[in-house]
């Protein structure tokens, strides 16, 4: 731990650089890939000009690739906190995601039905969507914080298998819990995200034009809320990790419990504070991703917390610039994957094996790179 | 079995001597012709599950046991199986899930490796035999719904008996290929691999329909060989000899029902004696070693990554034996089958019953499996007929019938599970019938705490004393 003064505008600084070199270089590097590819598979194909159907699609798979991504990292904070401070893996960490969801997508389709989100204006709507996404970190938190008390702070100190299998029965316990309510009160399970605001118009950046045909290069006001959303979050969260007080309390019951309550920190305290803020994250993740996905359904935490998961991983677990870096690369991957895999194998293989994708490459890290991309400490033992 | 006999339990009591075998006998024979009168019923069904159990805990001579359980498990169950064939059906399961729970056990309760993905490699050995054992080698190039049922098969059905082995090779090597790159890192690692590769199965199931028609999609592979039926079986004068008995005719898919119970008994006796066998030879006690301190095990000259691996492939060769006896006995497997909640269903066996416990997971295997195929499907029929009629749901006043469909019972299995998992965790986690060593690991310096002294059998020796290579 360092005891050194921070300088706030640098903590902020610092991030917002790490997230620009993120997402510029893997999505340059990604894309470089594709292209190569197109190039290399474009003479084996008559029927259509493969190079030019990639580049037409690239843009949008780009920008795909990076609202994902970022959902990504937002997720993949509350377990690499979590596993940072008690070397634990929150498998219940989805299902925070799943709460938030439904919390803000009832919210909006509460407020809906009273008429109140019939509006063109954009601020207005995000607005209320802000609104949602505050109730979702709020029921995402206090969630998580009640997890922590009363299924996992009474195993801490027990081998290593006995949390890890509560954690899965708490993840269990909350999907049937959501679908129980939503059936009893809607005899239905899942929701639709109510459509509101003109966040579906788009943005024209530039226009390009190949072999004379003229594309748009735009974006849709929804995934341009999507990162800026994502990147208040994160860097609010690196600056409250790194320049904060509390920040400095959870580093340090991190590094060594015992030590940290000897210097007057309440462990418990800390303990319980890090899982309020990863379940935080977790909901107002969990009311984007149905922002951008529509549907809100009491399994969907599953996926998205396995793909979060394997971005911490990929970053190398326990590091918050690690997660963003990870969730990242993950995003644009599985984008990638989606979109051409079924063009260049000529349909054979369509977008579903982009989970087959994702869990291929967090195998691949393990054999080859355990302790992760940005992983300083070795997670291998003996 | 025989060390469990030390219950000093006030009620077990009444089953010393040659009055609790009678007394035994009496409750055995109550229930059988309770069942006899009423096939159908859940309760009794239940209670002859009691039974068992209770003729598993009395303090009685092992052998003495044995034959009480063999006139429970080969004379009472098929003749009620004869009236409700049903109760064989549920046999045969509780015979499967217990074999797979063994085998899920090695690897979580032996060497303390947890695995989320178990029904992966029981997927396998499905997938195998249903590819082989169905005509969809011959539907390769269709696309699925499009191809009708043909009088024969490409494989004759005694290749079932080839498939079991060759199922059990393509489940090791798919075990210890997915073991190997995660089985040197922390065990949580190697949870979160294979809860991915168990949904990369099931990925693969659903969409390999495509460019090749191997698995034929969502819609699953139908119709499945079954074994070849002993030809004294299926002989036509045994078939009027038991519509006889039973008062209904009785036809080859009775005989067959019959013909997978014993199976069932027959793989599951030989998958506890293989598992104890394991438990306390060398191998077993490295595993015990490696789960307790890995480090302090490798010192003692454990070979740390191939001892992991040797669990993880055996749990995996089980899993793919099973899968074969499955496919064979439903004639037909879908991705559906091979979901998370069906590999935590096996997972909530082994925690329920006890990690380690080879007793102990069997009792939870048949719990569970009787609250999945049986007690929820029951009280989903209840509601349903509930719901059929005017009546209103005491206290709240809503009639039956507005209630949701999707309130019925039998969609809630991971409600129960989930909180099995918890409770067990927070309250038992050395489950129903621990192993002696959990037990006394757990409860360590607890208030009240007395070691109970084995009677019968030779006491563990602890990790620390494992003898080096």
């Amino acid at each position: 731990m360092r005891l050194r003064r921070v300088n706030p505008i640098k903590e902020i600084l610092r991030p917002l650089v790490q997230l620009l070199i993120f997402v510029l270089g893997s999505a340059v590097i990604v894309s470089a890939f594709v292209l190569l590819l197109a190039l290399l598979l474009r003479p084996t194909r008559t029927d259509i000009d493969i190079f030019q159907v990639t580049l037409i699609l690239l843009p949008q798979v780009l920008i795909d690739g990076i609202t994902l991504g970022f959902m990504y990292a937002i997720i993949a904070m509350g377990y690499t906190m979590v596993y940072g401070v008690l070397e634990f893996i929150n498998f219940a960490h989805g299902e925070f995601v799943m709460f938030g969801a439904f919390a803000g997508v009832e919210l909006l389709i509460w407020l809906n039905a009273q008429g109140i989100l019939r509006t063109s204006e954009l601020w207005l709507a995000v607005v209320w969507l802000i609104l949602a996404v505050l109730l979702g970190m709020g029921v995402g938190g206090t969630l998580a914080v009640s997890a922590e008390r009363f299924a996992y702070r009474p195993l801490r100190g027990t081998p290593r298998l006995v949390p890890l299998i509560a954690a899965i029965g708490v993840s269990f316990l909350l999907q049937d819990t959501m679908r129980f309510l939503q059936s009893a009160i809607h005899g239905d399970f899942y929701r639709t995200f109510p459509e509101f605001g003109p966040f579906a118009q788009r943005l024209t950046l530039f226009s390009l034009s190949i072999d004379g045909r003229s594309i748009d290069i735009a974006i849709q006001y929804k995934a341009l809320l999507l990162i800026t959303f994502a990147i208040i979050m994160l860097v609010a969260l690196n600056y409250l990790v790194n320049a904060t007080r509390l920040g400095k309390a959870i580093r340090s019951v991190a590094q060594d419990q015992r030590t940290a309550s000897l210097m007057g920190i309440d462990v418990n305290r800390i303990i319980a504070l890090t899982f309020l803020i990863g379940g935080a994250m977790g909901g107002a993740a969990g009311v984007l991703w149905t922002f951008r996905f529509t549907r809100a359904d009491p399994y969907m935490g599953f996926i998205p917390g396995l793909k979060a998961f394997t971005a911490a991983v990929l970053g190398g677990i326990g590091s918050i610039v690690g997660a963003m870096l990870g969730g990242m690369v993950l995003g644009l991957l599985e984008s990638f994957a989606a979109s051409y895999f079924s063009i260049f194998s000529r349909g054979a293989f369509g977008a579903e094996y982009k989970d087959i994708f994702a869990f291929g490459i967090l195998i691949l890290v393990l054999i080859f790179r355990p302790q992760g991309l940005l992983g300083g400490k070795t997670t291998q033992k003996a | 079995m025989s060390t469990q006999v030390a219950s000093t339990n006030r009620f077990m009591q009444l089953f010393r001597g040659p009055l609790g075998i009678l007394l035994t006998l009496t409750y055995v024979g109550v229930i059988a012709a309770l069942l006899m009168l009423e096939p159908r019923s859940l309760l009794w069904r239940l209670l002859l599950f009691t039974a068992l159990a209770l003729i598993y805990f009395i303090p009685q001579r092992p052998a003495v046991k044995m034959i009480l359980g063999a006139l429970l498990l080969l004379l009472i169950v098929p003749m009620v199986g004869l009236r409700n064939p049903f109760l064989l059906e549920i046999g045969f399961q509780v015979a499967v899930f217990a074999t797979l729970a063994l085998g899920l056990n090695v690897v979580v309760g032996f060497a303390g490796l947890l695995d989320l993905g178990y029904v992966a490699f029981f997927a396998v050995g499905a997938y195998l035999w249903a590819f082989f054992g169905s005509q969809q080698l011959w539907h390769l190039n269709d696309p699925p719904g499009t191809f009708s049922v043909y009088p024969t098969f490409p494989l004759e059905a005694w290749w079932f008996w080839i498939f079991i082995p060759l199922a059990i090779l393509a489940a090791t090597a798919t075990g210890i290929l997915l073991g190997f790159p995660v089985l040197r890192l922390r065990g949580d690692y190697l949870a979160i691999v294979t809860l991915g590769f168990g949904e990369v199965i099931r990925v693969l199931a659903n969409n390999l329909d495509k460019p090749i028609n191997l698995t034929n999609g969502p819609q699953g592979i139908t119709p499945i060989q079954r074994p070849p039926l002993p030809p004294f079986l299926a002989s036509s004068e045994v078939l009027t000899t038991l519509s006889g008995w039973a008062g209904r005719p009785i036809g080859l898919n009775d005989i067959y029902g019959f013909f997978f119970y014993f199976m069932g008994l027959i793989v599951l006796i030989v998958t506890i004696v293989i598992a104890r066998r394991l438990e306390h030879s060398k191998l077993g006690r490295s595993w015990t070693a490696i789960r307790e301190d890995d480090i302090a095990a490798v010192a003692m000259g454990v070979p740390l990554r191939r001892t992991k691996l040797t669990a993880f492939a055996i749990g995996a060769a089980f899993s793919g034996a099973m899968g074969v006896l499955y496919a064979s006995n439903r004639t037909f497997v879908s991705p559906e089958t091979f979901s998370l909640t069906a590999s935590i269903s096996i997972l909530v066996m082994v925690i329920l019953g006890g990690l380690g416990s080879i007793p102990g997971v069997v009792l939870g295997a048949a719990v569970v499996t009787l609250l999945n195929i049986d007690i929820l499907q029951t009280l989903s029929l209840l509601l349903s007929s509930l719901r059929q009629g005017n009546d209103v749901i005491p206290l709240i006043g809503v009639p039956w019938k507005n209630l949701p469909t999707q309130l019925d019972p039998a969609r809630y299995q991971r409600f129960v599970f989930g909180l099995l998992l918890i409770i067990m965790m927070i309250f038992r986690p050395e489950g129903m019938v621990p192993a002696e060593r959990a037990r006394l690991e757990l409860h360590e310096g607890e208030e009240g705490f007395v070691p109970e002294v084995r009677l019968e059998g030779e006491v563990a020796p602890n990790a620390d004393e494992q003898p080096a290579d």
